[in-house]
C-alpha cells in the first residue's frame, strides 16, 4: 500500500539529479539506481523542501484538505 | 550525497547569459570566474551588504529571501543549477537587495561586477541578453509585488482550499503547492505564504500532509473579499 505520509515520486519524471537529497533535512531520501527513493523509516516532516528544488516535479507534497 | 558540479564551460554554454558567444569567447568569460563553496544552511550574501558579484550555481539549490521588519521570511527564488542571482547589484551598483542561503551544500562560479562589466562593453550581444534577462525578471517581481501588496492571491488561495475540502472520511483529492500556485496564477513561493498567513490568522491548521479548515466562515469571508 502507498504510505500516505512520505512525498510522492514520479519514477519517470526523476533524472536523479539529487537535489532533494541534498535539501531534506532529514536526510530522508536517497538516490537508488538514478532515481530518488524514500528510505524507509524516516518520519518526513512535510517541509515540501524536496518539492520546492525539483524542477522535473518528479517528488511532490500533497495536502489534503479537510473540514475540521 | 555529493552531486555533480556543473564545470565552467558547459555551465556558461547553458547560461542565457552568454548564448550567442563564441567557444573563444566563453573561455575568455570562464577564466574571469571564481568559485566558492558553502555548507547547508550558509548565508551566500547578506541583504544590505555590498558585494558586487554576479553568482551562477554549479551544484546544489539557493534560496534568495527579504526579511521584513517582524522577521517573516519572504523568498522570492529558489535559484537551481546553471541559473544566477544577485543580478541585480551587479548591473546597478549599490548593495544586495535581498539575501541569499544555501538550501544544500552549494558551489557557486562569481563573476565580479567589474569583470562583468568588461564583457558587457566587449561583448555587445551578452548586453543583449542581459536586457531580455532582467525584462522577464521585472515581469516576474511586478506580478510578485501585485499579489503581495492587494492580497489577491489570499483570497483565491481560500476559495481553492474550501472547493477541494472534503471531510476527511473518503480519500480526498490532493493538491500540491504547486497545483495552487498553478490555480491560483501565482507562483509556488506565493501560496507558501498565503498559507502561512491563513495560519497565523487562524482560519486553516497545517498537520504534515493534511490543511484543515479551522474556521471555514472566516475563510469563507477570506474567500469572499475583492481588494
Ligand atoms: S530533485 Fe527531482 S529529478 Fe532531482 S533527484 Fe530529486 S526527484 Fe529526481
Ligand atoms: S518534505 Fe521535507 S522532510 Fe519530507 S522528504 Fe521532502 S525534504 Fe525531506
Amino acid at each position: 500500500m502507498e504510505n500516505s505520509m512520505t512525498p510522492q515520486i514520479n519514477r519517470d519524471r526523476c533524472d536523479g539529479c539529487g537535489l532533494c537529497v541534498m535539501v531534506c533535512w532529514l536526510d530522508g531520501l536517497v538516490i537508488i539506481n538514478g532515481v530518488v527513493a524514500i528510505v524507509e523509516g524516516v518520519e518526513c516532516d512535510w517541509c515540501t523542501q524536496c518539492e520546492a528544488v525539483c524542477i522535473n516535479e518528479a517528488i511532490t507534497c500533497p495536502y489534503e484538505v479537510i473540514l475540521g | 550525497m555529493k552531486s555533480n558540479i556543473i564545470p565552467r564551460m558547459e555551465l556558461l554554454k547553458a547560461s542565457p547569459y552568454f548564448s550567442g558567444l563564441s567557444i573563444t569567447e566563453l573561455e575568455e568569460v570562464s577564466r574571469l570566474l571564481f568559485e566558492r563553496s558553502y555548507e547547508r544552511d550558509e548565508i551566500i550574501l547578506a541583504e544590505g551588504d555590498e558585494t558586487g558579484a554576479l553568482y551562477f550555481v554549479a551544484s546544489g539549490a539557493v534560496k534568495v529571501f527579504r526579511a521584513s521588519a517582524d522577521g517573516k521570511e519572504q523568498i522570492l527564488a529558489i535559484v537551481l543549477p546553471e541559473e544566477a542571482f544577485n543580478e541585480t547589484p551587479v548591473f546597478n551598483g549599490g548593495i544586495n537587495p535581498a539575501s541569499a542561503q544555501a538550501m544544500t551544500p552549494v558551489v557557486v562560479y562569481g563573476l565580479n561586477s567589474g569583470d562583468m562589466e568588461a564583457v558587457l562593453r566587449a561583448k555587445p550581444q551578452v548586453a543583449m541578453n542581459v536586457i531580455r534577462i532582467m525584462a522577464k525578471k521585472l515581469r516576474y517581481l511586478v506580478s510578485l509585488v501585485e499579489e503581495l501588496s492587494f492580497k489577491r492571491v489570499i483570497s483565491r488561495i481560500a476559495r481553492i482550499l474550501l472547493d477541494y475540502a472534503g471531510d476527511g472520511a473518503a480519500a480526498g483529492m490532493r493538491l500540491t503547492q504547486r497545483d495552487m500556485a498553478a490555480m491560483a496564477g501565482t507562483a509556488r513561493e506565493v501560496v507558501g505564504r498565503s498559507l502561512k498567513e491563513l495560519v497565523e490568522n487562524g482560519t486553516i491548521r497545517m498537520e504534515r500532509h493534511r490543511i484543515i479548515i479551522s474556521d471555514r466562515d472566516a475563510l469563507e469571508d477570506i474567500a469572499e473579499q475583492s481588494f
